[in-house]
């Protein structure tokens, strides 16, 4: 029993999620004006890659991920996942974490993470199985027949991964999913995230305001600008697929982390509204 | 049992105790009330007589009868002006008038539309419970969180499956408000209608024993409606506690 | 906007009222109209005042009576916490119960008449007005509480600027809910044992199948109670919306 998706083993060159000149606009109202909240954004994810997206406040972060996921429509653009087109429908294979707590307070620990298998009608016992692996893989094995209540808001965003992990998505968005979570424990998650990464072998994208998070757990670093957000750099970071927290001692994870934070401060200035400040 | 649970128990027998005294040393004259413990040596009596069988099975069907309908129409119709805003705006300034309304004023017509029967007392139960149900039936609904909404969005619910599966489960304990508080305003509509003018019922055999006199038998009928919708509602508040504690984020 | 809503439930309810007596007929409903026009002729007859007069001063002694015993209990409950935590679930038990179970007991106490009617006006306010009143307290944030001790305000200035302010819309809201039911229980009580005022009447009008009488009575007391229950709620919102 494993977590891997049905998907195939990275190919250097290959395409797993594309974005091609992604805007959003929310439409003008009676007496608000027209909203241009994102884009045009071009990006391609590689199959496997761990990809974060760092930006000034309501740079568009949310926004894109949720066109990506197809919870939102594009305004302009196109957004095709295993070569199928995205727009306002969320894909098979596809998972969403989000940072608010999305468990389910009327189900215990076991039910939660089952939601999503009996959803789809898979088998008791398959459930069951695949569950129990889910369970003890997130550290959730003393809690199965806890309510979320009961829980610490890291143990509950658990809770939340375990029950996108069962489905084996191929892609998976994360949403500020450690926002709300303490500086010790964000790290922890971290880890425990990278190890998820390489054991399910999915792609992933994760939205994050945090600078050393991203620079730590990414393969690339998608830097935005202010809003309309648009990607003003895609920062390497060459780290080997086996690492962990540990390379915040690494003397490239400063280098990494200040590059990022030099391009982004002028663009928080900005979006702050000390345009002058910044320059 | 809590400290506090101990300090409410003791209050409340304290002040049965202390009524008890006041009558047994004739301050309150017992031409006014009788002493507890007589009340409840009568309400024993009364039951194992069982001459008030009837009058009892008769309001507390009524009054199943007013929770019943009372639930049924108001989860629905909550749900369908939670689902419908236009509407519910126009019949915003009704919620907040409904229980200012004095609803007994309508017996007087329910008994020339429907009769001297059972229905004008449950419609009165109704009229008082539905209200409750269906604001926070709405209340639950509107409270339902919007990542909740993406989540079933995300596992491909359809608009039917969410209500199901999501919606109705998560705004349950909310609804459960609704049930207690319909469990209370059906007691107060039945047993008051019954009291006003009808010809059977705990209610109306109150005031019957009233006109004639008879104090024991009245006081321990007052008791026994007390004993049952006080123990009801205390249990459904600590049942609804347990189910609100599982909505603390 | 609000206005139009309202225009708009008005009509709505007329209109249901009108079709709902196209289909029981004359002898169960009098339409709108008739009623209407009833409710006038009662407002002309001078026989009706000393009834108005009677209720309504029997509504206002019984609602400043709630008032005063209900802001009572509540404000001093709320005072301190274990005090509420033991009253409250007690309040609560109290306001579930059906009070008409009581009135015998009053008529025995007060006997039949004003005082009679008072009372058991009262005792629907009171414990609305306290529970309200105990939770206006007891939720207000603690932060403002230590605010006024960081400012080294006197007990009874923090009383008068934070502790008030910051309680009275809910306490208001408690007076709202507490004057409706008072006007209940009082109107239940005139039902009961009465020989003067509406809820008399109305049970006059009942015994008699007097149809005319019972429409328009109905219709001039809801109409009173939404009025007035409309003027506090609109001081009730305004009061909410500054928290």
């Amino acid at each position: 029993m494993s977590l891997a998706g049905a998907s195939p083993a990275p190919a250097s060159g290959a395409v797993h999620v594309s974005l091609r000149g992604v805007s959003r606009i929310y439409p003008g109202r009676a007496a608000q004006p027209a909203l241009h909240a994102l884009g045009p954004i071009d990006l391609d994810l590689a199959p496997g890659e761990f990809f974060a997206v760092v930006g000034p406040s309501g740079c568009g972060k949310s926004t894109l991920l949720d066109v990506m996921a197809g919870l939102a429509t594009v305004s302009a653009g196109s957004i095709t996942f295993e070569g199928r087109s995205v727009n306002g429908a969320v894909p098979d294979g596809v998972g969403v974490v989000f940072q608010e707590d999305a468990s389910f307070p009327w189900l215990t620990v076991t039910d939660n993470v089952a939601f999503g298998l009996r959803e789809i009608g898979t088998p008791e016992a398959t459930v069951k199985e695949k569950v129990s692996y889910a369970l003890n893989f997130m550290g959730l094995g003393d809690f199965t027949q806890a309510y979320p209540a009961q829980l610490s808001g890291g143990m509950r965003q658990r809770v939340c991964i375990a029950r996108t992990l069962v489905l084996e998505p191929r892609l998976i968005l994360l949403d500020e999913p450690f926002g709300a979570l303490d500086q010790q424990t964000r790290l922890l998650m971290g880890d425990e995230l990278l190890r998820l990464w390489r054991e399910t072998g999915a792609t992933v994208l994760l939205i994050t305001h945090a600078l050393d998070e991203a620079t730590m757990l990414a393969d690339r670093v998608g830097v935005m600008s202010a809003r309309p957000g648009r990607f003003l750099e895609l920062v390497k970071t060459g780290w080997p697929r086996e690492r962990d927290s540990t390379i915040v001692a690494d003397s490239r994870f400063g280098q990494l982390t200040s590059r990022i934070w030099t391009l982004l401060r002028a663009e928080s200035l900005r979006a702050m509204g000390h345009s002058r400040i910044a320059r | 049992m809590t400290r506090v649970g101990l300090l409410r128990l003791a209050v409340i027998v304290g002040a049965v105790v202390a009524l008890e005294l006041l009558i047994r040393t004739g301050i309150v004259p017992r031409f006014t009330i009788i002493p507890p413990s007589e009340m409840a040596t009568a309400l024993v009596g009364v039951l194992a007589s069982g001459k008030f069988k009837i009058d009892i099975t008769v309001t507390l069907s009524n009054v199943a009868m007013a929770i019943a309908s009372s639930m049924i129409v108001g989860v629905a119709a909550g749900t369908l002006l939670q689902g419908a805003p236009a509407v519910r705006r126009i019949f915003d300034p009704l919620f907040a008038t409904y229980y200012a309304i004095p609803m007994y004023a309508f017996y007087p017509l329910l008994i020339v539309i429907f009769g001297l029967g059972d229905m004008p007392q449950i419609c009165i139960g109704f009229l008082l419970a539905v209200m409750a149900v269906i604001i926070n039936t709405i209340n639950g609904l509107d409270r339902v969180p919007r990542v909740l909404l993406k989540a079933a969005q995300v596992h491909r619910m359809s608009v039917w499956r969410t209500a199901r599966r999501i919606r109705l489960p998560y705004a349950t304990p909310y609804i459960f408000t609704g049930f207690k508080l319909a469990v209370a305003y059906s007691f107060i509509g039945v047993i008051g209608a019954e009291f006003i003018t009808s010809s059977r019922g705990i209610g109306y055999e109150i005031a019957y024993a009233y006109n004639n006199f008879d104090n024991p038998l009245m006081y321990s009928l007052i008791l026994f409606i007390l004993v049952i919708v006080i123990s009801v509602n205390m249990s459904l508040h600590t049942w609804e506690k347990r189910l609100m504690a599982r909505r603390r984020r | 906007m609000k206005a139009r809503d309202s225009l708009l439930l008005i009509l709505i309810v007329v209109a249901a009222w009108q079709v709902f007596h196209w289909i029981v007929g004359d002898i169960a409903l009098r339409s709108p109209l008739v009623t209407a026009r009833h409710a006038l002729a009662l407002l002309a007859d001078p026989g009706f005042w000393p009834h108005l007069r009677e209720t309504l001063l029997a509504f206002a002694e019984a609602f400043a009576i709630a008032m005063g015993i209900g802001l009572f209990i509540g404000l001093t409950l709320g005072a301190s916490r274990l005090a509420g935590d033991v009253a409250e679930p007690i309040l609560v038990a109290l306001y579930s119960i059906p009070k008409v179970t009581l009135y015998p007991v009053i008529l025995l106490i007060f006997g039949i008449g004003m005082p009679a009617k008072v009372a058991f006006g009262a005792i629907h306010g009171i414990v609305p007005i306290s529970i309200f009143a105990l939770n206006a307290i007891r939720n207000i944030n603690p932060v403002y509480l230590r605010t006024g001790q960081v400012l080294r305000m006197s007990p009874l200035s923090a009383t008068r600027k934070i502790l008030i302010p910051a309680a009275l819309p809910e306490i208001v809201t408690g007076i709202r809910v507490g004057f409706s039911l008072t006007l209940i229980g009082t109107l239940l009580g005139e039902m009961f044992g009465a020989q003067r005022g509406l809820g008399h009447m109305l049970l006059q009008a009942m015994t008699r199948h007097n149809m005319d009488a019972i429409m328009a009575l109905t219709l001039l007391l809801v109409v009173f109670a939404a009025v007035v229950n409309a003027a506090l709620l609109s001081l009730d919102r305004h009061l909410h919306s500054r928290a």
